[in-house]
């Protein structure tokens, strides 16, 4: 369990009522929360529960077929995704929010410097001296555990857990508020995961991050988030502190994902 | 018996609007690629078919026409393109920057300051100065719909921690008018400030890819660079050979087996008028050129 | 002196749904007081309910009925009702609890698993990690092993860093499930000292012991939970 967050009243991230519907088949339904700053949120359930669909729609990759999104911008006003414009968007994608998609493929340049991977945000937002955007690649490099005389390799050369790490770093080096994970931990072995876990639960709680993180694996939100959100095709069928959702599950759909964890 | 007579400059006349059109956009843009619909040009991609497009569109009767190729008026390349346009459109050709109205260029910028009323136009492989880097073309155009360029600083910042510095030597990005970063062209990157504030027109035509992009006259262009890793132009060590130019860009020139070489100005018109008005560079004695039969 | 625990009717039920639906009554009625500066000690055979009660009042396990009152930063607030944010914010800054088993992060060396809760609540590291020091050196749990993850530990070691992480910071409500379970006659009577010190700080305990020593020495109340048995 990760050390709670400060009491803020000022929600982060609303979602009111997020549907989404490809014709007859429904994907999400119903989905209502309030995320609050420094809260990591996880949702749990299996493939096809709509889990990484509700990701996108909250991270504005996705328009809802009903219901909205909104987010506290850094002036302070809570703004619907939805009217936003595209520049704002993608703007608030490069530095007010992280995503950390499973296959670090995604979300890293492969055939760029790990150096570059870093640097390539702060330089979005018109960092303009070489030697500062280097020197903050290597301070990141160093903080995710990758050894800086590593900075000018591409990731391709890279193992699966320093890719990951790398991504991470990429994400984090303009200090976001809201970071969204997709199965941060899914292609890794267990040695690997566990020690990107614990860097994630570090990170997290040290820059006072909100993350929404998506995962079928109960330890990952066991480990990482405060609050838990079961889903189930397509519905939020319980939710509540995480440590209460997995000690003491009410649904039946919960007591079966919780009873099937293997005993550590 | 006459031969078939082909239309004014090859193209025929609505193609030809058409074109006028796209590099109309394009002036009003500058810096924006406008797509247009390039048509089969008799001769092969990759030998200038988007310049000789944009040629053809703009080429009137009055009009000189000199073709570079590399600085150079008399490679295969330049006296085909010439002799094109002398056969389909009937005009005059000159070697002469000077005298030129429109100037053809694959890879080079006159050395010649060139002046208000006279038309660039540039051969484009590429056109796209992101592609290196995000190869999805949705994806660019988006980027530079919302003039997202930090990407564009990705490329540099990979030179300098390679290399040491911005090792980019040619299609050095650019931007044009504060708003478009732009690929000049293959030109060396000793030609970009040429580009800024030119008071010639600029035309980019890129054949294969169907894009055409300008740069208005007197329009600000500048090379994108770090603050502590500033853009800078080549400096060569020793003037031209031929001529005894300094401020000029000078092609390798090996001279026999045994790896002697010399340095001399890839542009010859350039060259040439200098020796012609009594310059002389290190080994201007040998008989400098045979000339260019057009 | 202040009411720190005021819990009325408190009920829990499992319903094991994998079970065929099985409703498993754990307590019912559970109703008692704590004050600051009292150490109250829940008796009863295992499987009476004893841990579940704790658990219910650090909100790990919901409360189906019934209230649980915490009085947290001056205000009486029912955890049975509370926000999971509440919640958290109670554990931060009111309630700590000092489980049987260790769950260890892998890789954070001990110092810093038992410092932990002192930073979260704003201390600073360095000053964190000394207190770390003062209690990790006061439950004998040698030098060396400080900078080494907990998970390698022997049980003994494990419970005394759980020990450490629970009593280092100064929140006003402590619960102990089986706090010296697994220590030896030394390492209890550091434990039993540390719950004096607690009390003289007027921290407010609940706490689980089986060693009737022990209770002797640190029980200012005892509550029977059978007493709370629910009648299956």
């Amino acid at each position: 369990m990760i050390e709670a967050p400060g009491m803020s009243d000022q929600p982060l991230l609303v979602a009111e009522g997020l549907a989404k519907t490809y014709g007859r088949l429904v994907a999400c339904r119903d989905i209502s929360f309030t995320l609050y700053p420094g809260e990591v949120l996880a949702i749990v359930g299996e493939s096809g529960s709509g889990k990484s669909t509700l990701l996108q729609m909250l991270s504005a990759q996705l328009a809802p077929s009903a219901g909205r999104v909104s987010y506290r911008m850094r002036d302070g006003v809570l703004r619907d995704l939805a009217a936003l414009g595209e520049a704002e968007r993608r703007f608030l994608f490069r530095t007010d929010w992280g995503y950390v998609h499973q296959d670090p493929a995604q979300g890293l340049r492969m055939a760029v410097s790990a150096g570059a991977n870093v640097g390539e945000r702060l330089m979005a937002v018109g960092w303009n001296n070489y030697g500062r955007i280097r020197q903050t690649a290597s301070s990141w490099l160093d903080r995710v555990e990758i050894d800086v005389a590593r900075i000018d390799d591409a990731p391709r050369t890279y193992s699966g857990g320093m890719r990951q790490r790398l991504q991470i770093a990429r994400n984090l080096v303009t200090e976001p508020r809201l970071v969204f994970m997709d199965e941060p931990t899914g292609g890794l072995d267990v040695s690997v995961q566990a020690r990107l876990l614990d860097l994630m639960r570090s990170l997290v709680n040290e820059l006072g991050l909100a993350a929404v993180v998506v995962t079928h694996d109960l330890a990952v939100a066991r480990l990482l988030s405060h609050r838990v959100i079961v889903m189930k095709e397509g519905r939020v069928i319980e939710t509540g502190l995480t440590d209460q959702v997995l000690d003491d599950p009410r649904e039946p759909y919960t007591q079966l994902l919780v009873s099937s964890i293997l005993p550590p | 018996m006459n031969a078939p007579t082909y239309n004014f400059a090859y193209l025929d006349e609505q193609t030809k609007r058409m074109i006028r059109r796209a590099i109309l956009k394009a002036i009003a843009i500058p810096g924006y690629q406008v797509p247009f619909a390039s048509r089969e040009m008799p001769m092969p991609y990759g030998w200038g078919t988007g310049g000789v497009q944009v040629t053809a569109a703009i080429l009137g009767p009055t009009d000189v026409l000199k073709v570079i190729d590399q600085g150079s008026d008399d490679t295969t390349n330049a006296i085909s393109i010439r002799k094109f346009f002398a056969k389909t459109a009937g005009v005059t050709t000159t070697t002469s920057t000077e005298v030129a109205t429109v100037i053809q260029t694959r890879h080079r910028i006159p050395e010649a300051s060139l002046r208000a009323g006279q038309v660039l136009v540039y051969q484009v492989p590429i056109p796209e100065p992101l592609r290196y880097l995000e190869p999805r073309e949705t994806e660019t155009r988006r980027m530079h719909a919302l003039a997202e360029y930090g990407l564009m600083h990705v490329k540099l910042y990979e030179d300098i921690a390679r290399f040491g510095h911005i090792a980019t030597a040619y299609a050095y990005p650019v931007k044009v008018n504060a708003r478009y970063v732009m690929d000049p062209s293959p030109t060396p990157k000793f030609d970009n400030p040429k580009m800024d504030n030119c008071p010639a027109l600029q035309l980019f035509g890129a054949g294969r890819e169907k894009r055409i992009y300008a740069i208005p006259p007197y329009t600000s262009v500048v090379s994108l660079d770090f603050e502590d890793h500033p853009f800078t132009r080549y400096k060569f060590d020793a003037p031209c050979a031929l001529c005894g130019a300094a401020d000029s860009y000078l092609d390798e020139i090996v001279t026999d087996d045994k790896g002697s070489r010399m340095f001399v100005c890839s542009d010859t018109d350039y060259c040439e008028g200098r020796q012609a008005a009594g310059h002389r560079g290190s080994q201007a004695a040998a008989p400098h050129k045979e000339a260019a039969h057009d | 002196m202040s009411v720190m625990i005021a819990i009325e009717s408190a009920e829990k039920t499992f319903t094991m749904h994998l079970q065929g639906g099985i409703r498993l009554a754990v307590v019912r009625g559970v109703s008692f007081q704590v004050h600051a500066g009292e150490c109250m000690v829940l008796s009863g055979p295992s499987g009476a309910g004893k841990s579940s009660i704790l658990k219910m009042i650090f909100g790990n396990y919901r409360c189906d009925g019934g209230r649980i009152g915490v009085r947290h930063q001056g205000v009486i607030l029912d955890l049975a009702q509370a926000e999971p944010r509440a919640i958290l914010n109670v554990r931060r800054h009111t309630i700590g609890y000092v489980s049987q088993f260790l769950r260890a992060v892998p890789r954070v060396p001990a110092l810093d698993v038992v410092a932990e809760p002192l930073i979260a609540t704003g201390a600073p590291r360095e000053i964190a990690r000394e207190q770390a020091a003062k209690l990790l050196r006061r439950l004998n749990i040698p030098e060396r092993l400080w900078s080494l993850p907990p998970s390698t530990f022997s049980g003994g070691e494990q419970q005394r860093i759980n020990i450490a992480r629970g009593f280092i910071s100064d929140l006003p409500i402590l619960l102990l499930d089986e706090p010296t379970a697994s220590l030896d006659a030394a390492n209890r009577s550091v434990v039993v000292e540390l719950i004096e010190a607690k009390k003289k700080a007027g921290v407010a305990m609940i706490a689980i012991v089986h060693d009737d020593d022990i209770r002797r020495q640190i029980a200012d109340s005892t509550v029977d939970v059978t007493a709370f048995a629910a009648a299956a």
